[in-house]
């Protein structure tokens, strides 16, 4: 397949994600901006004004709205995937793309690329609604869009990860519910883990989403309990992790060819 | 003499690129040319002892080998799990072989895989399309995954779904068709890369015979002008009808190989159902027929291919019995094919 070829093909597949995305803005749009709505006015509005300054002219409701942003982008992008490329198995409708002429690179990139602009779409649906509780000063243009990107990227590799390997429903929710959502909220988005006693300052280090949460309130804020350099490092190191993992799982065709 | 050299060299150069560099006399000779470098032509698929063991160490495939020739209409029969649907996965990339080698139009699949693919149609036998977006997008975009720019796949997805009596239902969700209507959107979905080689894995089950025919038709009509078709199905008198040339699986070997005609010519055997006019009291003796009752009104007689009917027809005259009509009890295909199976499971037994 041309260079030519391959872009139409890469185009078709992110036409179509953003086409279902659209279709059901009712699950996939309108849901995040609910619940982002009801932690900003209870955790912000509510709580926030009785927690006072998180930094010197910081207020908490400013502190968590990058977090919470950056919360909405990972499960969206995560949950976009693993939902979009499942079902494409379920319904046996992937094997359109396994018996073209497609290369597995094209494939993963269309789906990730479709999980990113989901991840877009809901973080600026967010940001939108967060800019009715607070002001948000964007610090650093290029940080934000790139930690915005990298952490898309990051969810939607492991989002299609756990697609391949799912056989049933079951399994697109497990990891979400116990994995994603507890390193999500343990990932620095309500608080500053400075201020959490050893040895959970510590264990705090090992999850990957502290790095993402405070790269992006940095980009924002310019404010971050984690050096930027090594959230860089962590998260560009699991783009490559990951993918690597992916484009071996389709050059195999586990889960997808028998 | 080495002036006599250097001209004879310089005449045979001359000729080397006269007969290699594609100027007029190449196209005017081209034919003749690929005449005398290819005595046969590339097959469109070439199976070559294809091996495919499952996980659970199901042995699907035992060492299948077999050509079909571009242009063919082949016929890949076989009961339930004869691995029929296995072969068909390792052809289009959807099942990894075990070992030996498939190629298309020379293409070897698992190292070129994308070049073969793009000259293969598949039309599956379960269905296998989003079931909410509408036939013209399902189409269209099959033809974005093999590199085809949305003008000409719009135009190709508008003149399949015409062809195959679906365009009044071409933005409608896939998922209201009807079970006919889904089967022929799978055919003009495969139709979108226009491919050489068309792969129909029981594309008419379930489907009513008007349906049926119309899609014999369309089918027809794609191998009249150039399309190499292979087509599993279990109607036999569908593949009796459409197929030149024929290969039955079974247990996961090939047990029969041939022309459809020549396969056909191996029945010694044909059985008639014949409806007479008034009820039959007593059966006739024909020498060579073996006449038996059905009911009070019909009765079969099996006789071999080489003995006339005139003698069966005389003795029923001669006991004043009318025949109003008479026809084949079984498809002939169907009565060889079982008897083939059932001779083969034997063996394997």
């Amino acid at each position: 397949m041309n260079a030519e070829g391959t872009l139409i093909a890469l185009g078709t597949i992110v036409r179509r994600e953003v086409t279902r995305i659209l279709r059901i803005w009712i699950q996939t749009l309108l849901p995040p901006a609910i619940t982002m709505t009801l932690y900003f006015v209870i955790f912000g509005s509510l709580i926030g004004r009785r927690i006072g300054e998180m930094a010197p002219g910081v207020s908490y409701i400013e502190y968590i709205a990058p977090g919470l942003i950056m919360m909405s982008v990972i499960q969206n992008s995560y949950g976009n995937i693993t939902s979009s490329f499942f079902g494409a198995k379920f319904q046996r409708f992937v094997e359109e793309m396994l018996v073209s002429p497609m290369p597995g690179w094209t494939i993963l990139a269309g789906y990730v690329g479709g999980a990113v602009l989901r991840g877009l779409m809901v973080g600026v649906i967010v940001l939108g609604l967060s800019l009715f509780f607070t002001k948000i000063h964007l610090y650093h243009p290029l940080v934000t869009l790139s930690t915005f990107l990298l952490a898309a990227v990051i969810f939607a590799l492991l989002g299609f990860i756990n697609a391949i390997y799912a056989s049933k429903f079951d399994d697109i929710a497990i990891i979400p519910t116990f994995i994603l959502t507890p390193l999500t909220y343990l990932g620095g988005v309500f608080y500053n883990v400075a201020q959490l006693p050893s040895p959970w300052k510590e264990i705090s280090h090992l999850n990957p989403i502290l790095y993402m949460v405070n790269a992006f309130r940095y980009g924002l804020l310019g404010i971050s309990d984690i050096d930027l350099g090594w959230a860089y490092v962590v998260m560009l190191g699991f783009v490559v992790v990951f993918g690597a993992i992916c484009l071996n799982l389709l050059h195999r065709g586990v889960g997808l060819r028998s | 003499m080495r002036l006599a050299a250097r001209r004879r060299g310089k005449c045979s150069a001359t000729l080397y690129r006269v007969c290699t560099v594609k100027g007029p006399l190449y196209y005017w000779f081209s034919p003749i040319y690929a005449a005398m470098s290819s005595p046969s032509p590339v097959p469109a698929l070439e199976v070559s002892d294809l091996r495919k063991t499952y996980p659970n160490g199901v042995e699907a495939l035992k060492g299948i080998s077999l050509a079909v020739q571009p242009g063919d209409f082949y016929a890949l029969l076989g009961p339930n799990g004869a691995g029929k649907s296995t072969l068909i996965g390792v052809i289009s990339s959807l099942v990894n072989a075990t070992s030996g080698e498939a190629r298309v139009f020379g293409v070897p699949i698992h190292t070129r895989r994308s070049e073969a693919m793009q000259m293969i149609g598949l039309v599956p036998q379960e269905l296998n399309f989003n079931l909410f977006e509408q036939p013209f997008q399902i189409c269209v975009n099959q033809a974005g995954f093999y590199g085809i720019g949305r003008k000409t796949a719009g135009e190709r997805a508008e003149k399949y779904l015409k062809q195959l009596g679906l365009w009044d239902k071409a933005f409608e969700i896939s998922r209201t068709l009807s079970g006919g209507m889904k089967r022929r959107l799978m055919i003009a979905r495969a139709m979108m890369n226009e491919p050489r080689l068309l792969i129909l894995d029981e594309p008419t089950a379930g489907v009513d015979i008007e349906i049926r025919r119309s899609m014999w038709k369309f089918v027809q009509g794609i191998n009249a002008a150039g399309t190499t078709v292979i087509l599993t199905t279990h109607y036999l008198e569908e593949a009796e009808q459409l197929c030149r040339n024929i290969a039955i699986i079974d247990h996961g070997q090939i047990i029969v190989n041939t022309a459809m005609k020549s396969l056909l010519g191996k029945l010694d055997v044909e059985t008639f159902v014949l409806d007479l006019t008034d009820v039959c009291a007593d059966l006739p003796q024909v020498d060579g027929v073996k006449i038996s009752r059905v009911d009070d009104r019909t009765i079969e007689a099996e006789m071999s291919r080489a003995h006339d009917l005139n003698s069966l027809f005389a003795a029923l005259s001669a006991r004043g019995i009318t025949v109003t009509s008479m026809r084949n009890k079984a498809n002939r295909l169907e009565e060889l094919f079982v008897r083939l199976i059932d001779a083969n499971d034997k063996e394997v037994a």
